[in-house]
C-alpha cells in the first residue's frame, strides 16, 4: 500500500533548557510517516514525549533538530491543512457552539455567510444540531468534545491530530464518540486524509489505528511499530483483538527493565538517587497488593485483568506496579505481576506492621529515601530544607520531575513514618509534628 | 495584585417590557449628552472665581459634571490598561521595567499625584477649564488605572496553555487572538477591578474638585466643590442635599453600570464555581432582550470582523514561555538601572541636597503615627466586620440583601460625611487625634465586610455539616472552620481597605468647618498642609515617605499574608 505520504518526520530531537543552561531531552531520534488513508497511533506513558511530538507536527513548537514535512512543505508554524483536537476540549467558554466552530474560518478571513453555512454543515455532521446557540458550559463532556471535532473538521483539514481526545470522557461517552468517529471515517464522510492519535489507552489504539508506534521514555523515542491488520469495525472481544492488546501489554512491560532503578542507578554511581520516581499513593500500592494477593489471583495476575478490575489504564497502572517492583514487593514482567513473599506478607499485616515493613523496604531499596534519612540523621537539628534535595535532584532531571520525585518520596516517607515534612516551613525533619 | 474577584450576589431577573427599549434609548441619549457637555466645558473659559451655587436645584447638573469626570477617567484607565499591561505581558524586557514601576505607582497616594501635576495641567490651556478638568480626571485615573492594569497583566500571563495552542493552531493573528482569547479571558477579573476602581474613584472625584495647591485653585463645578462651599459657609442643609444627591448617583452607577457589567462578565469566566448562583442584573437582561441594542451591536460586530480580516495573520510557531534569562536581558536591566541612576542624580539630588536630616525625620515620624492609626483601625474594623460578615454570609437570604448594600457603601464617597463628623467632634469637644481617625476607614471598611460575606457564602455545605456533626461549636468553630475559610477573602478586603485608608489619610487628618480647622498628627495632615502651602519640596517628601511606607507594608506584610492565605486556605 504505497499511498501518498501526508506527513514525514525525520530524526526529530526536542529538548528544554534547564535553569543551569543544560538541556533536558524530551524526544530523540524520532521518525514517523503518515500515509493517505491511515490512522497512526502514538502510544506510550505520560512523559514519553508523544504529546510533544504532536505539538511539533502541529507547528506549535519547533524541533531542536531534524525535520517535519507536512503535505510537502517543511513545518514552520501551524501548517495549512492540519487541525487538532485537544484532550481538554479547549473550547472558548465565552463563545457559543456555533461561534466556537466558526472561529477557525473567521481566522482565514472567510465571508460571514460562507462561514455560517460550513459551520452548520460541520455541526450537523458531528451530531450537534440544536446546540448551535449553547455555551460550552451547558454541554456534557461528550458534547463538548463533539464541538472540538466540529471545530477541527470545519476548516477541511487533510490531517487531523488528536491529543488523547477521549481520555477526559467517561467510558461510555468515549466509546460512543470513538464509534461515531470511526463510522464517519469509514464512510468517507470526513474531509481528512490521515489521522494521528496520541493515546495511553492500549485498547483505544488497537480499536482505532492502522499502525501503532509504541513510545519509550527518558528520553522519548519510538520503541516499536506494530501494524494492526484487523478489519474495521473491530470487536473488543475478538480473540485476535485480545491477543494484540495482550501482546502490546507485554511489549510495554518487557521493555521496563531497561530503565528500572538498578540500571538507572548505575548511570549515576555513588549516590543512586538520580532516578525519577512516580507519585504513587501508598493507598494504591496497598490496594494492588491486596487485590493480587487475594483469590482468584493468589499472588500472580495478568496486567490487563488487573487493569480492568481496578478500572485503571496503563498510565495509572504501570507506575504502581513499577514502584512495587522497586520496593521488591512484586515482580513485573511479560505483562504479569507476581508478588514476592514480602509482598504477600504485607497484604496480610495490620496497619502498624505494614508501615514497619514498608519503612524497611523503602530505606533499603529506594536510595533517595535512604539518602534523605541519612542527611537528617547526620544533622544536629535533624532537619533539612526541601530545596536542598530538590536542587540535588535537578542535576539528574528536569525541575518538574525533581519536584514530583521528591513529593513521591516524601509521601512514602510520611506513610512509613521514616521522616516528616512541614509544608509551611518547607522543612523535612525526623520529628513528627504534635 | 488585587486581582481577586469574589463572587457577588445581585437581584433576580425581571420580565422585559417594550418600555425598556425606550429606557435603553434614553440611556444612550444621556450618554451622548454627557459627552457633548464634556466637550463644551472643555473649551469653555475657566471662571476666575469658582461659581458654585448652593441652591439644591443645581445639584443634578453638578452631579452630571462629577459623573462625566469619572467616565472620562475610566475611559483613560481602560486605554492605559489595554496598552501598558499588554506591553508588559508580551515583551519580557518591557515587563521587567513596567511591572516594578506599576508596583511603585500603586503605592503613591492618589491625592499626591494631583498636588504634583496640577500646575502642569493648568498650564496646558490657561484660562480654560480644560486644564483643570484634565488635572481632576488625571487624579481619578491614578486611582483606577493601576489595579486594572495589574489584573489585566496577571490574566494575560495565565491564559490557559491549551487555549493559546488552539488559537495558534487555528491560525488566529495577534490582533484577533487579543480580542477573541486574551481580552475575554481577562474580562471577569478586569471588570471586577474596574468596578472596584470606580467605587474607590467616587472618593477622589469629590476630593479632586476642591484641591488648591498654594495659590493655584482647582475650581470645578461638581458635587465635591458644592460640599466644599457648603463647609465654608457652614450650611448643613446643603451638605445633606449633596449627600442625598451622591446617594442617588452611586445608586444609579450601581444599578446601571456595576451590576450589569459584572453579570455580563460572568460569561467570560473560565472556571465556573458551580455552587454559586451566577450574578444577574435586570438592566443587563433588558439590554440582552432589546432589539435596539441588538441593532446597535451588529455594526460593531461587523467592524470587529473587518479588523480581524485586514489585520496581519502570523504563521510562526508559538513562542516558548519562560525561557531562561539571557545575557541580553541582564544588559537591558543594567542599562535601565544606569538610566535611572542618571535621572536620579540629575533631578533628585539637587532637591535632596536642600533637605536636612531633620526635615526627613519629621514625615518619617508622622508616617509612623499614621501607620499605627491605619493598623489599629483596620484591626478594629476587622473585629467588627469579620464576625458580622461570616454571620451574614452563612445565611443566603441575609447575604442576598446585605451584599449589595455593603458594595454600595464601599462606593459611596465617605469624605462627603466628614463635615458631619467634624460637627460632632466640635460639639462634644473630642480629641481630634483620636476621633478624626475613624474617618480613614469610614469608606474602606466595607471592603472587609463584603469580601468576608462572599467568603462565608462559599463555605461548602459539607464542611458546615461535618462541623455540626462533630459538634464543633463556639470559639473552636470560629478557629477551625469559619476563620480559615474566609481568610483568603478577608485578606483581599483588608488589603484594599488598608490601601484606601492611606489615601484617605490626606483628606481625613485635617478637617474644616467654616473657619475652624481640626487637625490630627500624621503624614496625611503633613501632605495636606504642604499642598495648601504650595511647598513642593515637602509635598514630594511627604509623598515619597508615604509611598515608602505603603510599599514596605505591602511587601513585608500584606503580600506574604495574601499569598499564605491563597496557598493554605483557599477552598478549591
Amino acid at each position: 500500500m504505497e499511498n501518498t505520504t501526508l506527513l514525514d518526520v525525520r530524526s526529530v530531537h526536542k529538548g528544554f533548557a534547564r535553569p543551569d543552561g543544560s538541556e533536558y531531552v524530551v524526544l530523540d531520534g524520532v521518525d514517523l510517516t503518515l500515509r493517505e488513508g491511515e490512522i497512526v497511533g502514538l502510544l506510550g506513558r505520560s512523559g514519553s514525549g508523544k504529546s510533544t511530538l504532536l505539538r511539533l507536527i502541529a507547528g506549535l513548537s519547533r524541533p531542536g533538530g531534524g525535520q517535519v514535512t507536512c503535505l510537502g512543505r517543511p513545518v514552520d508554524g501551524p501548517p495549512e491543512g492540519v487541525a487538532m483536537v485537544f484532550q481538554s476540549f479547549a473550547l472558548f467558554p465565552w463563545l457559543t457552539v456555533l461561534a466556537n466552530v466558526e472561529i477557525g474560518l473567521e481566522a482565514q478571513g472567510i465571508a460571514r455567510d460562507e462561514r455560517r453555512r460550513r459551520a452548520l454543515d460541520a455541526i450537523d455532521l458531528i451530531g450537534l444540531d440544536g446546540f448551535e446557540s449553547a455555551y460550552p458550559r451547558e454541554l456534557s463532556g461528550g458534547m463538548r468534545q463533539r464541538v472540538g471535532f466540529a471545530r477541527a473538521l470545519v476548516v477541511h483539514p487533510e490531517i487531523l491530530l488528536m491529543d488523547e481526545p477521549f481520555s477526559a470522557l467517561d467510558v461510555l461517552t468515549a466509546e460512543t464518540l470513538r464509534t461515531d468517529f470511526l463510522d464517519l471515517w469509514g464512510e468517507g464522510q470526513l474531509p481528512i486524509k490521515g489521522v494521528i492519535l496520541v493515546t495511553h489507552n492500549i485498547e483505544e489504539a488497537v480499536l482505532m489505528c492502522d499502525r501503532i508506534l509504541i513510545f519509550g521514555s527518558n528520553p522519548g523515542h519510538i520503541l516499536r511499530e506494530i501494524a494492526v491488520a484487523l478489519p474495521q469495525p473491530r470487536d473488543r472481544l475478538d480473540p485476535d483483538f485480545r491477543a494484540l492488546v495482550e501482546a502490546i501489554y507485554v511489549e510495554m512491560t518487557a521493555r521496563r527493565p531497561t530503565d528500572t532503578l538498578s540500571s538507572r542507578a548505575e548511570r549515576f554511581p555513588g549516590t543512586g538517587i538520580g532516578s525519577a520516581l512516580p507519585e504513587v499513593s501508598t493507598n494504591l500500592m496497598a490496594g494492588l497488593l491486596e487485590l493480587v494477593d487475594a483469590k482468584p489471583y493468589d499472588g500472580k495476575a495478568d496486567l490487563p485483568d488487573i487493569a480492568a478490575a481496578l478500572r485503571l489504564e496503563v498510565d495509572d497502572l504501570f507506575p504502581v506496579a513499577e514502584t512495587l517492583q522497586m520496593l521488591r514487593f512484586a515482580e513485573f514482567s511479560g505483562g504479569d505481576i507476581r508478588l514476592s513473599p514480602e509482598g504477600r506478607r504485607f497484604a496480610g499485616l495490620d496497619t502498624d506492621d505494614r508501615k514497619a515493613l514498608f519503612a524497611r523496604h523503602l530505606m533499603t531499596y529506594v536510595p533517595l529515601a535512604g539518602h534523605i534519612r541519612r542527611v537528617l540523621d547526620e544533622r544536629p537539628n535533624h532537619s533539612a530544607r526541601w530545596d536542598r534535595f530538590a536542587e540535588e535532584l535537578e542535576d539528574h532531571m528536569s525541575p518538574g520531575r525533581a519536584d514530583e520525585t521528591l513529593k513521591a518520596v516524601v509521601g512514602w516517607g510520611r506513610y512509613a513514618e521514616a521522616f516528616a515534612y512541614d509544608d509551611n516551613t518547607k522543612l523535612l525533619s525526623l520529628e513528627d509534628p504534635d | 495584585m488585587f486581582q481577586a474577584h469574589p463572587p457577588i450576589s445581585v437581584g433576580g431577573h425581571r420580565r422585559a417590557f417594550g418600555i425598556w427599549d425606550v429606557v435603553t434609548l434614553g440611556l444612550l441619549l444621556v450618554t451622548l449628552a454627557l459627552l457633548a457637555e464634556g466637550g463644551r466645558v472643555a473649551v469653555a473659559a475657566l471662571p476666575a472665581e469658582p461659581q458654585i451655587d448652593l441652591d439644591p436645584a443645581n445639584l443634578p447638573y453638578y452631579a452630571l459634571r462629577t459623573t462625566f469626570r469619572m467616565v472620562a477617567a475610566l475611559a483613560c484607565s481602560l486605554v492605559f490598561t489595554l496598552t501598558y499591561a499588554t506591553a508588559a505581558a508580551k515583551s519580557r524586557r518591557a515587563g521587567m521595567v513596567l511591572i516594578p514601576l506599576l508596583d511603585l505607582l500603586q503605592s503613591v497616594p492618589i491625592l499626591g499625584f494631583i498636588s504634583v501635576t496640577v500646575t502642569f495641567f493648568l498650564s496646558l490651556s490657561p484660562g480654560h477649564a480644560f486644564g483643570a478638568e484634565c488635572a481632576a480626571i488625571f487624579a481619578i485615573f491614578t486611582s483606577q488605572a493601576w489595579n486594572m492594569a495589574f489584573s489585566f497583566y496577571q490574566s494575560l500571563r495565565t491564559v490557559p496553555a491549551e487555549l493559546t495552542e488552539v488559537s495558534y493552531s487555528l491560525r488566529l493573528g495577534p490582533w484577533m487572538r487579543f480580542w477573541r482569547l486574551e481580552v475575554p479571558f481577562a474580562m471577569p477579573a478586569l471588570v471586577w477591578n474596574m468596578m472596584m476602581s470606580v467605587s474607590g474613584g467616587w472618593f477622589f472625584v469629590v476630593a479632586s474638585e476642591t484641591i488648591s495647591v498654594g495659590s493655584t485653585q482647582l475650581a470645578l463645578p461638581g458635587v465635591g466643590s458644592y460640599i466644599g462651599l457648603a463647609v465654608r459657609e457652614q450650611d448643613l442643609g446643603a451638605i445633606l442635599w449633596a449627600v442625598g444627591t451622591m446617594l442617588v448617583v452611586v445608586l444609579i452607577y450601581d444599578q446601571m453600570l456595576f451590576r450589569p457589567l459584572v453579570a455580563w462578565a460572568d460569561r467570560f469566566r473560565f472556571v465556573q464555581e458551580s455552587e454559586l448562583a451566577p450574578p444577574g442584573s435586570w438592566v443587563l437582561a433588558t439590554f440582552r432582550r432589546s432589539p435596539v441594542v441588538a441593532a446597535l451591536a451588529a455594526p460593531l460586530a461587523r467592524l470587529g470582523d473587518w479588523t480581524f480580516r485586514v489585520s496581519p495573520h502570523d504563521r510562526g510557531p508559538m513562542p516558548d514561555r519562560d525561557r531562561p534569562a539571557r545575557a541580553g536581558d541582564r544588559l537591558w536591566v543594567a542599562g535601565v538601572l544606569v538610566l535611572l541612576a542618571g535621572l536620579g542624580w540629575r533631578f533628585v539630588r539637587p532637591v535632596a541636597a536642600e533637605i536636612g536630616l531633620e526635615e526627613i525625620l519629621e514625615p518619617l515620624g508622622l508616617g509612623l503615627v499614621t501607620l499605627v492609626r491605619v493598623m489599629v483601625l483596620i484591626a478594629l474594623a476587622s473585629l467588627v466586620w469579620v464576625p458580622v460578615g461570616v454571620w451574614i454570609g452563612l445565611s443566603p437570604r441575609a447575604a442576598r440583601i446585605a451584599q449589595p448594600i455593603a458594595q454600595f457603601l464601599a462606593a459611596f464617597p465617605a469624605n462627603l460625611l466628614f463635615p458631619l463628623a467634624v460637627l460632632a467632634i466640635l460639639h462634644w469637644r473630642l480629641n481630634p487625634d483620636v476621633w478624626l481617625s475613624p474617618l480613614m476607614v469610614l469608606g474602606t471598611q466595607w471592603y472587609i465586610l463584603f469580601n468576608v460575606i462572599a467568603g462565608a457564602s462559599t463555605i461548602p455545605t459539607e464542611l458546615r455539616d461535618i462541623g455540626t456533626s462533630l459538634r464543633v461549636r463556639g470559639w473552636l468553630w470560629w478557629r477551625k472552620i469559619a476563620l480559615p475559610a474566609v481568610f483568603p477573602f478577608y485578606m483581599t478586603g483588608a488589603l484594599t481597605a488598608s490601601g484606601g485608608s492611606w489615601n484617605a489619610a490626606i483628606v481625613s487628618e485635617i478637617a474644616t468647618w467654616g473657619d475652624v480647622t481640626l487637625r490630627a498628627h500624621g503624614l496625611g495632615a503633613y501632605i495636606a498642609d504642604a499642598t495648601a502651602a504650595g511647598d513642593f519640596t515637602r509635598i514630594l517628601l511627604g509623598i515619597a515617605v508615604m509611598s515608602g511606607f505603603v510599599l514596605i507594608l505591602n511587601r513585608a506584610v500584606w503580600r506574604p499574608l495574601y499569598l499564605f492565605a491563597e496557598r493554605r486556605f483557599r477552598l478549591s
